[in-house]
């Protein structure tokens, strides 16, 4: 019994990273259409941004140590939400009505996450800033002179390359200056400590368990709410409710649709970023870590159906207690103390692995499709497809 | 004279919203029937019912005396029932003949279609639409550059080469002058000797011009009246939803 | 009147079914007959790779540029068609004996996976059918329940991911992530690596090329094709004139995989090694811009775009590796901001109007037909409108 219990505690801190990423992805999907292929790079980076202020906190010693999470979960939130304003107003929002597009350029960015993460040195920063100054000062130079919308084009053709241009040789001529050119982080993983008081865990149930999966556990329900308030209780949610809704409507009726695209993508990034935050504290962190989450959280939105909170939340749960579950051998186990027939025990056996397990669970989620294939909550009414 | 479509006490509801309530409707076959009523009245929704887009909640749609549940669209299409969209829906990057040319088609199954080529009796079918709605000297170039009107009525066509006993049209005026208006009533018109057509509109103009035959007025999900023209225009209970005060308004 | 323009359309055609003839053929023996005398042998097998993913290409191409469905998980296919091959080739051994890795996991009998794979006919066939009833199964039970756009997307990306586990997890039946060895395994007693074999690998490739090429063609020229087309545009439509979309979907899905599988045996014949990282994610997306690059909706620009982008690729990541990353999502996003017709759609929209004005040979422009049909206009069309 304690095993199965034990089984499901895991599973569900499992499915919560799920659920505040999913979160995200699903706000963003469902007032968009838009799927994020650089919400695993926004989870990844708020990894690394409680990777710098641990780092940060070491140096003020031991009492503040201890309470370096309460300020990573902020920074975290910041960090990516800032990126994920950048992402919007970069580049998706040319997008909208394209969703195809937007998935293939939102790879584009990941990839430059990716590659950005292994690669940052102070050296990349400067260069940037520099390429940023040149470029964005340029057009705002240009931008003061009153034939401004007839040179636009050419402003952009001529900047472009030329501000790229000076910051690349930048880069090469300093690039063998060793202090500058060292990367923060390299492809390395890194290892973020946890707090003191999250180390260890408690034997409530007959089993162990970890105090930094509860911790997780209690992030996620104080995600859900947060997110249920803003989206039901605030000025800004009933905005964004109502875009959700009718987008033309909307606009017409006065509300900034840009502004609560970007802000909405703000929101959803944020979350990535938190649940980038916890699961830096379930192991290293990589630049590859967002790939190893995303796919799953895709899988929650697919399964939980869109613009429902309760859809989420199954689906993440569920999604969470079966891989967990059926790869590590759980549910093998269980059946072999029930003393199930053999031919069963085989079939899980074969499957009791964390790999075999994501083979389970996706036949599982086509099969489920076959019978909900608007997912677990659909839209109903005659807008619900065109 | 035989019913081509029979609905009877059809509901159907979007999660606790009724868009259609205990509708009773006939209609024979030969029959041009205007389908007015305010907005929000569930007159696309009964479309969507008709043509299995949307499954009824209770009662049953009979179409040549056969059951219609759990048939999926495009069988529906085959058993002989067209419809035009409010807006005009045609293959935007295909040709104006090309658009015709895949309706036109008669075995529509995967092989046939990738095999087939068209037959004679097809492209003849195909030319003659094509001068019918008045798009011959266009009949090269994307639908993407026609007119409005000229898609309307290049749908119309389409409608029209699946070689439907039932026509079903959803608002074929709007957005039209009023000399094209004209054109598409003419049409419809002529297309009603040998077809039965539903034609759900808001131009009453346009509704005088072809309603010769019975009116239906939709209210609320729910059949409000039925009978000539003349007997709708003059009945309280239409002149009360149309202008009245309606506190029930249902509109969204 | 109608007649006559019917007449000219189809002369304009038959002349531009010549011009397209002869590139193909000039081309067809520009890659087989000339380029492999002129080049090194190992370049000669960098080509053959590109050409390979040409193929896969042109299999995208057919399923998103025509019918709208944007496969992130081809890469399932390409692997299913490498392995197929790969498996043949490590059979080429003394009757009784089973493939060297077997004995490091124990394993004494071959699997009766295997057993077919003895035959080459019947591994040809398996690399072509085996991909497509994959992608037509995978595809069924998605398009059935009418799932499609980003969600069909990340479903078939779900799948890969699956098949990348599977695959690496299967160390007694395919040897897990070692995966299987082409290079040093004899095909027709040949071994596979020598310069003999890869130069039939080569014109192999070329040859496949051209004929996937002509599948495609056909497939996207007559009525199927223009209904793959509505199926993009307005699928709701193309139900309501009778059509059902499903197994027009299910069939190109099937043939897009099967494209895929031929691809990745030749691929996988000409790396050396076939292993589950052709699963990767990244791989299978990239597939995508290579056509996107192109210009997707003309099969031409599959194989420009593919061709160009790998050629960048092996000369960036060479030198800099670091950079071609930041460089393919550079990609990524201009492509499909700036340039979302691809080079072949802009060359069509602009490039080709200006070239053709700096010739002084600019295609009449098309008017209304009240216009076009006015004698005088023609008249006068015909002594400046031709020639500026």
């Amino acid at each position: 019994m304690s095993t199965l219990l034990e089984g499901l505690f895991n599973g569900i801190s499992i499915g919560s990273v799920l659920l505040i990423a999913a979160l995200g992805l699903a706000i963003i999907f469902g007032l968009m259409g838009v799927i994020n292929l650089a919400h695993g790079e926004l989870i990844m980076l708020g990894a690394y941004s409680t990777f710098v202020v641990q780092n940060i906190f070491k140096l003020f010693g031991d009492p503040w140590f201890d309470f370096y999470i309460i300020v990573a979960i902020p920074v975290a939130f910041v960090v990516s939400a800032a990126v994920g304003i950048i992402l919007e107003r970069g580049a998706i929002r040319f997008l909208y009505g394209r969703p195809l597009e937007t998935l293939l350029a939102t790879w584009g960015v990941s990839l430059i996450l990716q590659q950005f993460v292994r690669s940052v040195s102070w050296l990349l920063v400067i260069s940037l800033g520099i390429f940023c100054l040149l470029f964005f000062g340029g057009m705002q130079l240009v931008k003061s002179r009153t034939d401004w919308q007839r040179v636009k084009t050419k402003a952009i053709a001529l900047l472009l390359p030329l501000g790229a241009a000076i910051a690349i040789a930048f880069y090469f001529l300093l690039s063998k200056n060793s202090a500058l050119s060292t990367p923060w982080f390299s492809s390395r993983n890194v290892d973020v400590t946890a707090p003191a008081w999250l180390r260890g865990g408690t034997d409530a149930l007959g089993f162990q368990i970890p105090y930094a999966r509860l911790f997780i556990i209690g992030l996620t329900l104080l995600c859900l709410l947060g997110v249920y308030w803003f989206l039901q209780r605030s000025t800004w949610g009933l905005k964004i409710r109502s875009v959700t809704q009718n987008r033309t409507m909307s606009s017409c009726l006065g509300i900034p649709t840009a502004k609560v695209d970007a802000l909405t993508f703000a929101l959803g990034s944020g979350l990535a970023g938190i649940a980038g935050c916890a699961v830096s504290l379930l192991g290293s962190v990589g630049p590859n870590t967002g790939q190893n989450y995303i796919i799953d959280t895709f899988m929650v939105v697919v399964v939980g159906g869109v613009g429902n909170l309760l859809g989420a939340i199954l689906a993440a749960m569920g999604i969470g207690i079966l891989s967990y579950l059926i790869g590590s051998g759980t549910l093998a186990l269980v059946l072999t103390n029930l003393k199930a027939p053999q031919s069963l025990l085989d079939f899980f056996f074969f499957f009791a692995s964390s790999s075999m397990a994501k083979v389970m669970v996706f036949a599982l989620i086509i099969i489920f499709l076959q019978i909900k294939p608007a997912g677990l909550f659909p839209q109903k009414g005659r807008t619900a497809e065109l | 004279m035989s019913k081509i479509l029979e609905i009877e006490n059809l509901t159907v509801s979007f999660g606790g919203f009724k868009a259609l309530n205990n509708l009773n409707f006939s209609l024979d076959s030969g029959e041009l029937r205007v389908i007015i009523g305010p907005n929000g009245a569930g007159k696309t929704t009964f479309l969507d019912v008709i043509t299995g887009k949307v499954q009824p909640t209770k009662g049953r749609v009979l179409f040549k005396g056969k059951d219609l549940k759990k048939i999926p669209e495009y069988k529906i299409s085959r058993m002989g029932i067209g419809r035009k969209f409010q807006t005009p829906r045609v293959y935007l990057n295909l040709t104006a003949k090309e658009n015709l040319d895949l309706v036109c088609n008669r075995k529509k199954n995967v092989l046939p279609t990738l095999f087939g080529q068209s037959d004679h009796s097809e492209q003849r079918t195909v030319a003659g639409l094509l001068e019918t709605i008045g798009l011959d000297k266009r009949a090269n170039l994307l639908a993407n550059l026609l007119s409005h009107g000229e898609k309307q009525r290049l749908e119309i066509g389409m409608l029209v080469a699946q070689s439907p006993d039932l026509l079903l049209v959803d608002e074929p005026a709007a957005g039209l002058t009023d000399e094209e208006t004209e054109n598409v009533g003419a049409l419809l018109l002529s297309l009603a000797e040998s077809h039965s057509i539903i034609a759900i509109e808001h131009d009453m103009e346009f509704v005088r011009q072809i309603a010769n035959d019975k009116v239906t007025v939709l209210h609320q999900g729910a059949l409000l009246c039925e009978g000539k023209m003349d007997e709708v225009q003059n009945d309280p209970r239409v002149i009360e939803v149309y202008l009245g005060e309606a506190p029930e308004n249902i509109e969204h | 009147m109608n007649s006559e323009t019917g007449i000219q359309t189809k002369k304009r055609k038959r002349k531009n079914k010549v011009i397209e003839t002869s590139v193909i053929i000039a081309l067809f023996i520009i890659l087989a007959v000339i380029l492999p005398v002129v080049i090194p042998a190992f370049r000669l097998r960098l080509v053959g790779r590109f050409l390979s993913l040409a193929i896969v290409a042109l299999g995208i191409d057919l399923i998103w540029g025509y019918t709208g469905l944007l496969s992130l998980g081809h890469g399932i296919f390409f692997a299913l068609g490498g392995y197929a091959l790969a498996m043949h080739l490590n059979l080429q051994i003394p009757e009784g004996k089973i493939p060297e890795f077997f004995t490091l996991y124990g394993v004494e009998k071959l699997p009766w996976i295997w057993q077919p794979f003895y035959s080459f006919p019947v591994t040809i066939l398996a690399l072509i059918i085996i991909p497509g009833i994959v992608a037509g199964l995978i595809g069924y039970l998605v398009f059935r329940n009418r799932i499609k756009g980003v969600y069909f997307s990340i479903l078939t990306q779900a799948a890969l991911l699956v098949f990348y586990n599977f695959f690496n997890g299967q160390q007694e039946l395919i040897n897990g992530t070692n995966g299987l060895k082409t290079d040093t395994e004899k095909i027709f007693g040949v071994l596979a690596s020598s310069p003999n074999a890869q130069r039939g690998f080569y014109v192999t490739t070329v040859i496949l090329l051209g004929l996937v090429y002509l599948l495609c063609r056909w497939l996207t020229s007559g009525r199927f094709g223009r209904l793959l087309m509505a199926i993009r545009d307005d699928e709701t439509r193309v139900r309501f004139s009778g059509y059902n979309p499903t197994g027009y979907k299910v069939l190109v899905f099937g043939i897009s995989g099967a494209i895929a599988g031929i691809a990745g045996a030749l691929y996988t014949v000409q790396t050396g090694i076939i292993n589950p990282s052709i699963m990767q994610v990244a791989f299978s997306i990239e597939m995508v811009i290579w056509v996107a690059v192109g210009g997707r909706g003309t099969l031409i620009g599959a194989i420009l775009g593919t061709m160009l982008v790998r050629l960048a690729q092996t000369s960036l990541s060479e030198s800099f590796p670091e950079i071609w990353l930041f460089f393919q999502g550079a990609l990524f996003l201009t492509v499909v901001t700036v340039l979302p017709d691809g080079i072949v759609g802009w060359f069509k929209d602009y490039g080709s109007p200006k070239l053709r004005s700096l010739i002084r040979r600019d295609q009449p422009l098309v008017t209304y037909p009240s216009l076009v049909e006015d004698p005088e206009v023609q008249q006068e069309r015909d002594e400046i409108g031709g020639r500026r």
